[in-house]
């Protein structure tokens, strides 16, 4: 029986629960001895010009070994001149609390603290731009040399006539909130120059992309730069690619001659590290009074925070994936971007999927509820129906496989959907302060969908130990596990003697890293097709060794070892035909391609109570599908999902970044933001559903942001579920006990 | 100043500020960086340590208040054989971590949840476990874990000297 599709528990595990993992800041290697500590010098006001910086008082404190600010960094090659390009450290001018401005070096790091209250920064404070009609109004403007803050756009409008023959068209603007991706692990870095060569260790999600970036950065060659992800605890997207923050270590680094080290606080790591989504949502939706819905528009505006990192991508994403699971006569969506005094958008945990998910599913209970139809009726009646696929949408996305009906009646069934009904009807029957309230969402995302492939060498060595070298770097996906399986599954070479490798370009030149739910579809499928490379390679070895045909010879990976068909006499071990290949054993490269992106799907069914009286939403139960094709092995797919659900009900319900009118940071700490806890959480139901794919060989799409996708949507509708006999009809994210207290006040008084 | 501390049964002592933190003592001084520091406000938990026994967050109390006391971080929980303590068996087989770098604080404060309450429903090890915080799990999985090793009972655990 194949290992693949099995429960196994993951190898990382033991060494991560007795000594702890080795994070960027537990590097203790003799190429960091003497490392100096950086203190980053950071703006805490939104918007000012810098008229100067005196560093003199902070190089005379204890410990300091330099100060560094833009003024040093002359050794760096010259910008790409638009008026919009981000500096490394700031020159002129800051545009967000938490913009970098400075960096102290010391010989520790209690005295960098000290030091950098001593770095002397004028400001002269400039309007504040936060509000999103503010930015779009473009009354101040971040930029000198430009004449709006919107940086980019794209879609179009709803054509006229799109409405027509809707009996209810719907119109709606709600915002889907800034949030903090929060690994536990923040940015991290530690870097050192020796012998021409630039070495940086960071917690990052792609070493490959971060060395490409940092080599352009500093203007190195990529081969005189290596990168290495030591244990990276976390990053949800917002460490992928070339952290600023890192590549200002870096340049430290090289620039003084002295290895260094960084390791942000949370407060640091609040305001530098990029928020996610922060978009506002203006839906319009038309159908008839029996069910069909004929026409959808999204209108996205982007706030960007400060710099256009992610300005263009995550609207992008929302643009592509507007429509749903729906079969919609017409879908359009548009999108602006624009930059506000605040800290920089980026990826965070579907990274623009989510934000297009809520946006319709929302839209989707807003029309059934005007239509007076239960919620899950409307999704069945509009879903892109099983023989449609390969579906394209209006957007240009294909998706490749799905069964959306089949979703929504499984966790219908799962939950007790009609009990629940019934269930909610008795509490509202009877009129107590606690109701029910009942939200579903369905979804489609989209995964791999960044059009590049991944690389993977399988070795089998001379002892028939394997190595696997993957340009897929983890950060607690398990891919140690998993990828070991995909192996074993091939070659019958033991979990325990085959190593994954993979965060370090020396040993990975190429790759492109863990992002968009792409590590198992593309990383694991170049794992699958090199393992099977090297097969076939031992296969013809074995063949020699043996005096034997090569079609005559079979694997038994039970055991291990090469045969004859039948005739355990003439068995192989893996160490005796590696050996005959040579002293390097056997050994295959693959780059794998997908053709197209794929699509996991899913049904999400959320269950709350609601204290009428003070506003308090539970959940309390949380039922989900999340087919991401064929599952490698379950433990680590149902992780993925809880995760995902966990930081898709926060978003419903307690998360949000906050800033005043002038740009001042609200939730600058844990103590500020409401991350979700355990206490606020149920344990999760999950359903188990596959519907394979024929993108890649092993059948699989991606599981890491699914479980975000659709729970936000259906916590949401949950809650405004559960008020909705009071005459409430949305309440905006995240729906706080503030918020919803106020949705049922209003709604009383407007009866 | 100098502060002398029993850290997993062996002593570390070291000459340091008196503002240093104990969870950087523990990092630096003694060499052990299991303990983890996610945040700056008390609120996360990924320092939890046993402090004479009972869990505290290393990075709200000083070095020099657990001078002459003794601290057991996870890379202490194992027995002296290696294997697993319960807790940490628990975690491995209910999949209760996944980046690993909530987790020796998680651990340590469920250890710390099961000595004061060994038979805990489902809602008291969430409640017990409120103020340590995981961005990868959901903490389904972590809750399973300490409700299995309350059914395996903490009695027999190995390496727990400071009971």
């Amino acid at each position: 029986m194949s290992i693949l599709g099995t429960r196994v528990v993951r190898t990382e595990d033991p060494r991560l629960l007795t000594e702890g993992g080795v994070y960027t800041d537990d590097l203790r290697i003799p190429e960091l001895d003497g490392a100096a500590r950086i203190t980053f010098v950071r703006s805490p006001i939104a918007h000012a010009r810098i008229t100067g910086i005196d560093t003199e008082t902070a190089l005379d404190s204890p410990g300091v070994v330099a100060v560094l600010t833009a003024a040093d960094m002359d050794d760096l090659p010259a910008g790409d001149g638009r008026p919009t390009t981000e500096p490394l450290l700031a020159t002129d001018r800051v545009r967000y609390v938490g913009e970098a401005v400075a960096i102290v070096l010391t010989e520790q790091g209690y005295q960098g603290e000290d030091a950098a209250e001593l770095v002397s920064v004028d400001y002269e404070p400039l309007p504040a731009v936060v509000d999103f009609d503010d930015a779009l109004a473009g009354g101040t403007l971040l930029f000198d040399g430009t004449d709006t803050n919107v940086i980019a756009a794209g879609g179009e409008p709803a054509p006229p006539g799109a409405f027509d023959g809707c009996e209810v068209v719907l119109q709606r603007t709600f915002p889907n909130q800034r949030l903090a991706a929060l690994p536990l692990e923040g940015r991290a870095a530690a870097a050192r120059w020796a012998d021409g060569r630039l070495t940086l260790w960071a917690s990052t999600q792609n070493a490959q992309l971060a060395r490409d970036g940092l080599a352009a950065a500093v203007g190195l060659d990529a081969a005189a730069v290596r990168v290495i992800a030591p244990d990276v605890g976390g990053g949800f997207g917002a460490k992928i690619a070339t952290e600023r923050d890192t590549i200002i270590v870096a340049w430290a680094a090289k620039h003084t001659g002295r290895p260094v080290r960084w390791v942000e606080t949370r407060n640091e790591n609040l305001l530098g590290m990029v928020h996610g989504r922060a978009q506002r949502h203006t839906i319009t939706i038309g159908g008839t009074r029996d069910g069909r819905i004929l026409a959808y528009h999204l209108d996205i505006v982007q706030d960007s925070g400060a710099y256009p990192r992610g300005a263009t991508f995550l609207p992008g994403l929302t643009q592509l994936m507007a429509s749903g699971v729906y079969d919609l006569p017409y879908c359009g969506a548009a999108f602006r971007s624009m930059l506000t005094n605040t800290t920089p958008i980026g990826a965070y945990r579907g990274a623009g999927r989510p934000e297009a998910t809520a946006a319709i599913e929302r839209a989707v209970d807003l029309f059934a509820a005007e239509i007076g139809m239960d919620p899950a009726e409307v999704r069945r009646r509009n879903v892109v129906a099983p023989g449609k696929f390969p579906y394209t949408t209006a957007s240009g996305a294909v998706y490749d496989t799905g069964e959306y009906a089949a979703a929504l009646d499984a966790v219908l069934a799962g939950a007790g959907y009609d009990e629940l009904r019934a269930e909610q009807a008795r509490r509202r029957e009877d009129g107590g302060p606690v109701q029910l309230g009942i939200g579903l969402a369905t979804y489609v995302e989209i995964t791999a969908g960044d059009g590049g492939g991944e690389t993977s060498r399988v070795v089998v060595d001379p002892t028939g130990a394997a190595t696997v070298y993957t340009g897929s770097s983890p950060h607690g996906q398990g891919h140690q596990t998993a990828f070991a399986m995909l192996v074993t599954d091939q070659l019958g070479i033991p979990m325990d003697q085959i190593t994954v490798i993979h965060g370090d370009t020396d040993q990975v030149p190429t790759g492109i890293g863990t992002f968009g739910s792409r590590s198992l579809q593309l990383g694991g499928t170049a794992v699958h097709q090199a393992t099977i490379a090297v097969k076939d390679q031992a296969r013809e070895v074995a063949a020699g060794m043996i005096e034997a045909s090569a079609d005559d010879l079979e694997l038994d990976t039970g055991t291990g070892t090469w045969q004859v068909r039948g005739d355990p006499d003439t068995a192989l071990t893996w160490a005796e035909v590696a050996a005959q290949a040579g002293p390097a054993g056997l050994a295959a490269d693959v780059e794998f391609r997908a053709d197209r992106p794929t699509f996991p799907f899913g049904a999400h069914l959320a269950v709350v109570e609601v204290d009428t009286q003070t506003g308090k939403a539970t959940l309390i139960r949380h039922i989900t599908v999340d087919d991401a094709g064929k599952v490698l092995n379950p433990v680590l797919a149902e992780g993925q999902r809880h995760g995902g659900i966990a930081q898709g009900a926060a978003q419903a319900l307690l998360e949000e970044v906050l800033y005043d009118a002038e740009g001042n940071p609200l939730t600058s700490t844990l103590a500020g933001y409401a991350a979700i806890t355990a206490t606020e959480l149920p344990s999760f139901e999950l359903l188990a559903m596959e519907t394979p794919t024929s993108m890649n060989a092993l059948g699989v799409k991606g599981i890491g942001e699914a479980g975000t996708i659709g729970a936000t949507p259906a916590v949401h509708n949950a809650v405004i579920d559960a008020v909705a006999h009071l005459g409430v009809r949305h309440i905006d994210m995240p729906a706080t006990p503030q918020r919803v207290w106020a949705a049922i006040t209003e709604a009383k008084g407007s009866v | 100043m100098k502060v002398s501390v029993t850290v997993n049964g062996a002593p570390v002592a070291a000459d340091v500020e008196d503002r240093t933190l104990l969870v950087h003592f523990l990092r630096e001084a003694a060499d052990l960086t299991a303990t983890n520091i996610g945040c700056d406000t008390t609120s996360c938990g990924a320092c939890t340590v046993l402090l004479d026994g009972e869990s505290v967050k290393s990075c709200t109390v000083l070095a020099a208040q657990a001078d002459g006391r003794q601290v057991t971080t996870v890379e202490g929980l194992a027995g002296p054989g290696g294997e697993l303590h319960p807790m940490q068996r628990a975690f491995r087989a209910e999949h209760g971590l996944q980046c690993g770098f909530c987790t020796p604080g998680m651990v340590m404060a469920s250890v710390s949840l099961l000595r004061e309450n060994p038979h805990p429903t489902e809602r008291e090890v969430r409640e017990g476990l409120e103020g340590n915080l995981c961005r990868c799990t959901g903490y389904h999985n972590i809750v399973r874990a300490v409700l299995a090793a309350a059914d395996e009972g903490l009695g027999s655990a190995p390496g727990e000297s400071a009971r």
